[in-house]
């Protein structure tokens, strides 16, 4: 019976595959604290673009160390750090998923915040629907991805919508911020509620229409150095350098504003 | 009876073992859901709108994919079973790429052609006023995408098993091609059918990455029961065991119940 063959070859392949997957990196206990050797960051999703970039630095500034990300939904790195994975330093979009992990003791020291972001409007380039603001939203007409208020951007929108006054109605409520934007990007919506630094991430493939009432809904981003981090002294100077003038200048590129 | 028994004895204890890890490795995990359960919460969980708005959308769109998928995917199996045409094995392959394919490739993929920007998505829409993503039918194309080649496979299966010499001489006795298609070759398949159709509606229950990415997340229009699962789970890990928990429920009971009255045919 071939198929039974493929199947079990395909089985065998996903277990190693997962095998390698869950290979953590190992980092050293550097007790003597100097900056030296590998460090692991768990970052927002949306800290992409700047993260890399300051990991890079980071690692030119300080020769002998490898800053490693674990990009995702800050939601599951609090998880996945609460379940014990070996992480150095946490960034979380969100103080909620912050205080998940330093409920649990996991955090060692207060989180600071070190950004802060707002929401944008993103429209596919050129603005073929014409939205002008928020109010476009309550359109049944328009096409309109938001969040689910499951997530931080999703609970983001329902702030400024409340403080603009207006029912939205959306299409589809995505998973994540940057599944949003990607509707907007390939034209499937009229408009989708994002962060600042995903429009500007974006890189001119979307409009970004900024609005009043973003005030009413700034985000957070704290950052904290974790109890069990493996490579503690490394760690905390990653989070100096985040909290640096230079940490602030590449945030502040992103479209991330100065907490 | 002896005879089997003995023919049982003679099992290698050394496949034993290996054959208990794997199947503790698969059930353990469930086995996990129904222990971390919220179980005094749970009946008034099960009772919210929400849930019972994701399961009813859960078994509807299942249900019509199947329908899709065996209107259409009868006809494909026997044309790859028994059609004399060049190229068959490579569209033996391309019909089951959906198989090993990540779901939520097939959901860009379906994006980018039926979207409206998509090379065929913009005619629907232009002509038509029909736009695909974020609808209910969005989910029954997605889950019906990803679903079809499991019955496909099935019936193939079922139809080289089969002898062509009883449709040979249904045609010697002068029925049409159809006839013999309807009274001789369709009966013989029976069970091959009903093994297929079961595991295409289980399969298409449980889509979750072709669905999210094609047809969105809108409760009550494309927020079935995975989703909901996945989307809980950030907010409220119990309500996302509660809605596991559900959908195992009622997996485990489609597939035990005709398991044992049809599948049993073509094992």
């Amino acid at each position: 019976m071939p198929n039974l063959r493929i199947s079990t070859t395909l089985v065998a392949a996903m277990l190693v595959l997962a095998a390698c997957g869950s290979e953590a990196p190992v980092g050293d206990n550097n007790a003597t604290g100097a900056v030296n050797g590998p460090v692991t960051v768990f970052a927002a999703a949306s800290l992409t673009e700047s993260f890399t970039k300051l990991g890079r630095e980071f690692e030119t500034a300080n020769p002998g160390t490898k800053v490693t990300f674990n990009f995702a939904g800050s939601s599951a790195l609090a998880q996945q750090i609460n379940q014990g994975a070996p992480a150095d330093v946490f960034a979380s979009a969100a103080p909620a998923n912050m205080k998940q992990v330093s409920d649990t003791g996991a955090a060692s020291g207060e989180p600071v915040t070190f950004a802060r972001n707002r929401l944008e409007i993103a429209v596919p380039k050129g603005n073929p629907a014409r939205i002008t603001g928020l109010v476009d939203f309550a359109n049944a007409d328009r096409k309109i991805a938001l969040c689910d208020e499951k997530v931080p951007c999703g609970a983001a929108a329902k702030k400024v919508f409340e403080a603009a006054g207006v029912t939205a109605a959306p299409d589809t409520l995505e998973q994540d911020v940057k599944a949003a934007l990607t509707k907007a990007r390939l034209g499937e919506v009229d408009a989708a509620l994002v962060y600042r630094t995903d429009v500007k991430a974006a890189g001119g493939e979307v409009d970004g229409i900024a609005f009043p009432e973003a005030d009413k809904a700034v985000n957070d981003y704290p950052i904290a150095t974790l109890a069990k981090a493996p490579n503690a002294s490394t760690a905390g100077a990653f989070l100096q350098f985040v909290l640096s003038e230079r940490g602030r200048a590449v945030l502040g590129e992103a479209g991330f504003d100065a907490p | 009876m002896t005879t089997r028994r003995r023919a049982r004895g003679r099992l290698p204890l050394i496949l034993l073992v290996p054959a208990l890890l794997s199947l503790a490795f698969l059930v353990v995990p469930l086995a996990g859901l129904i222990i971390r359960a919220p179980w005094s919460t749970l009946p008034s969980q099960l009772l919210s709108p929400e849930v019972g708005e994701a399961l009813r959308l859960s078994l509807v769109c299942a249900s019509l994919a199947t329908v899709i998928c065996l209107v259409l995917g009868v006809p494909l199996a026997w044309v790859l079973a028994r059609g004399e045409l060049r190229g068959r094995g490579v569209l033996r392959a391309l019909v089951t790429v959906p198989l090993v394919l990540p779901p939520v490739v097939g959901g860009v993929a379906l994006l980018l052609v039926l979207g409206r920007r998509g090379p065929i998505g913009q005619y629907l829409d232009s002509w038509f006023g029909i736009s695909l993503p974020f609808t209910t039918a969005g989910v029954v194309i997605a889950e019906a995408f990803v679903a079809m080649p499991f019955l496909v496979i099935s019936v193939e299966g079922a139809l080289r098993a089969t002898d062509p010499r009883y449709e040979e001489a249904a045609a010697t006795l002068g029925a049409s091609r159809w006839l013999t298609f309807r009274r001789v070759t369709l009966p013989s398949i029976a069970p091959g059918i009903v093994a297929g159709t079961v595991l295409c509606w289980a399969r298409a229950l449980g889509e979750f990455g072709a669905t999210i990415t094609f047809a969105g997340n809108f409760p009550g229009e494309t927020t079935t029961m995975p989703l909901a699962v996945y989307l809980a789970l950030e907010a409220d890990p119990d309500a996302a065991i509660v809605l596991s928990m559900v959908l195992l429920i009622v997996s485990v009971v489609v597939l035990a119940s005709l398991r044992d009255r049809w599948i049993r045919g073509v094992s």
